[in-house]
């Protein structure tokens, strides 16, 4: 039924056409200057891709040949099994859980009183301001597994360093988000408490945090997510976790291994985002 | 000015009472939260071998380290210091851009990847569940083996060098920003859509014509986002032997060539900074850009 009359509308429209160009020349007009532009932009975009095609020695062999090993990776992995050492790696994933929970913990705790600091509302000097953003810029921009690679210097391989590591990076992530969310917090309760006559510190603990730990415990939770898959790498440099296991098993390749490793990894950071999900949903839901 | 009457006694008591039983509520939450919490908290530590005492007694390292990293700058021979502490700098700023390029080519074909893959992800354009359904398994998997662990696997597969960087990369970046697409896809206004499919336009035509307009500038604000991301994870690629400037850092850190890892360092730490300032610039023009439409 609804087709006929779209049809017909369209064969009306395409006989029609000379006509509707010149009764809307704006319609039809091309506008070359954008038109131009944009092809700028699109011929910039390729010839840095080319640029880079080249320079990286991509080459259509090599990609072929590797793609079939690929392929046969892919046919020995099946079936994923743990060739009698699940309780190991199940000891493991406990270690990379442990690593990223200790690490997201560690950073909160540090971050919440450094974020104050760097609040407007909190701290109007903005010379002050300014030295504790850029430095948690700085420890922001230093990737985890340098980190981790820092930390074993200090205190030795395994997976003390890799919780340290986490806890560095996302100490200057969360001073960060932490500062917004107290920057963007409704101003009205603050005001509330200093106008009743309390002092400074009074507004920040009854006025500015009760507005924002539920959003804080909820950025908490989001990044414990994402560090749980942060923890499965940290292995890779030899601070703990089941990456250890899985760089090892790649090396060798133990590709059943491997593939049981992964499996095990998809369902347990699948199972952390759902309960955390739902946490996060209960504390925002809460506080409303 | 009229008085304020107090309550009566009994019904004051009563709202009292209601109050203390209410915060006695509250806090029999927060202290029974932070139990779960301490217990959660001793199993993570005893998981993850914590050992304060050996981090008490090594934090010293730790500051000393960093001092040991520090560059000698005396400001007589501030010339001749600076070069010493540089004197690879021809060599770390060539794999420096080597990294840039790793990033960008990764972001570009994760971006194509994903952008083909999250018309038949979204809801609202693909109909039949199974498509969708494989597509979005497709793009999770992607996105939750991280892309150091591609790049361990590729390293085998194709060999040592920036390309198996650029492929891991993209295929994490396809698994990100195709979720993100789709779900960008899946909250445009569906009345050009609806309008072309009333002239019987084809299911190209009315991604071209009614959907692409509305999402392009949301698109290119998370490949920016995704391209700073990719920075960080380039320079850590040479870890695993898949190009970048990563190699080198590790071998500076692990042989302990102390001034050579602040100077690599310091040389990331800068170029993420100037990534973040730019892309962030770019992307306020691009949705500025569509503000003003």
């Amino acid at each position: 039924m609804t087709e006929r009359p779209a049809a017909s509308l369209r064969e009306a429209a395409l006989a029609d056409l000379d006509a509707l160009r010149a009764r809307h020349p704006d319609q039809f007009r091309t506008d070359w200057s954008e038109r131009l532009r944009g092809a700028a932009v699109l011929a910039g975009i390729a010839g840095l891709t080319a640029y880079g095609l080249w320079t990286l020695d991509f080459s259509l062999a090599r990609i072929f040949h590797g793609l079939g090993r690929l392929g046969g990776f892919a046919l020995e992995m099946f079936p994923p099994s743990a060739a009698g050492r699940f309780g190991v790696f199940l000891h493991a994933l406990a270690e990379t859980l442990g690593i990223a929970f200790l690490g997201t913990l560690t950073a909160a705790l540090f971050a919440f009183p450094v974020a104050f600091l760097a609040a407007r509302n909190v701290v109007p000097n903005p010379f002050a301001r300014f030295a504790v953003r850029r430095g948690l810029d700085v420890m922001r921009s230093v990737d985890v597994l340098i980190w981790a690679l820092i930390w074993i210097n200090v205190v030795g391989l395994g997976p003390f360093a890799g919780a340290l590591a986490i806890a560095c990076s996302d100490f200057g992530a969360f001073g960060k988000l932490f500062s917004e969310a107290i920057e963007t917090c409704d101003r009205r309760p603050a005001e509330g408490v200093l106008a009743s006559g309390g002092s400074s510190l009074h507004r920040i603990r009854f006025g500015l945090i009760p507005g924002v730990l539920p959003v804080l415990a909820s950025q908490v939770l989001y990044f414990f997510e994402s560090n749980t898959r942060s923890a499965t790498i940290i292995g890779i440099v030899g601070a703990g976790g089941i990456g250890q296991y899985l760089t090892e098993l790649i090396r060798v390749l133990e590709l059943q291994q491997v593939a049981f490793l992964v499996l095990m990894i998809l369902v347990t950071v699948a199972a952390i985002d759902w309960i955390s999900g739902r946490l996060r949903r209960a504390i925002i839901g809460g506080s409303r | 000015m009229r008085r304020l009457t107090p309550l009566p006694p009994q019904r004051a008591a009563d709202l009292v009472g209601r109050y203390a039983a209410e915060r006695a509520v509250a806090r029999r939450r927060m202290l029974a939260s932070l139990a779960v919490l301490a217990v959660l908290l001793v199993l993570a530590s005893y998981a993850a071998e914590v050992r304060p005492l050996v981090l008490a007694g090594n934090i010293g390292k730790f500051t000393a380290y960093l001092g040991q990293i520090m560059p000698v700058l005396r400001p007589d021979h501030l010339g001749t210091d600076l070069a010493e502490w540089y004197w690879g700098l021809p060599k770390w700023l060539s794999l420096l851009g080597e990294t840039l390029l790793m990033a960008y080519l990764g972001t570009l074909l994760g971006a194509v990847g994903g952008f083909v893959l999250c018309f038949v992800a979204a809801g609202n354009l693909v109909k039949s569940p199974a498509i969708r359904f494989a597509a979005k398994r497709y793009l999770e998997i992607c996105r939750t083996v991280p892309e150091i662990v591609f790049a361990l696997i590729f390293v085998i597969a194709f060999g040592l060098g920036p390309m198996v960087g650029v492929l891991a990369l993209a295929i994490h970046t396809t698994g990100a920003l195709g979720k993100l697409f789709s779900e960008v896809v899946e909250n445009i206004d569906m009345k050009p859509v609806e309008g072309l499919t009333g002239t019987g336009a084809s299911w190209v035509e009315i991604v071209r014509f009614a959907v692409l307009p509305q999402v392009l500038s949301n698109f290119a604000s998370y490949a920016l986002l995704r391209f700073e991301i990719n920075v960080r994870g380039a320079g850590v690629m040479g870890f695993v032997g898949a190009g970048g400037i990563g190699q080198e850092l590790l071998v500076a850190i692990r042989n302990f060539y102390y001034s050579d890892v602040s100077a690599i360092l310091l040389m990331i730490v800068l170029t993420v900074f100037a990534i973040d300032l730019g892309t962030e610039k770019l992307r306020h023009r691009l949705i500025d850009g569509e503000g003003e439409r």
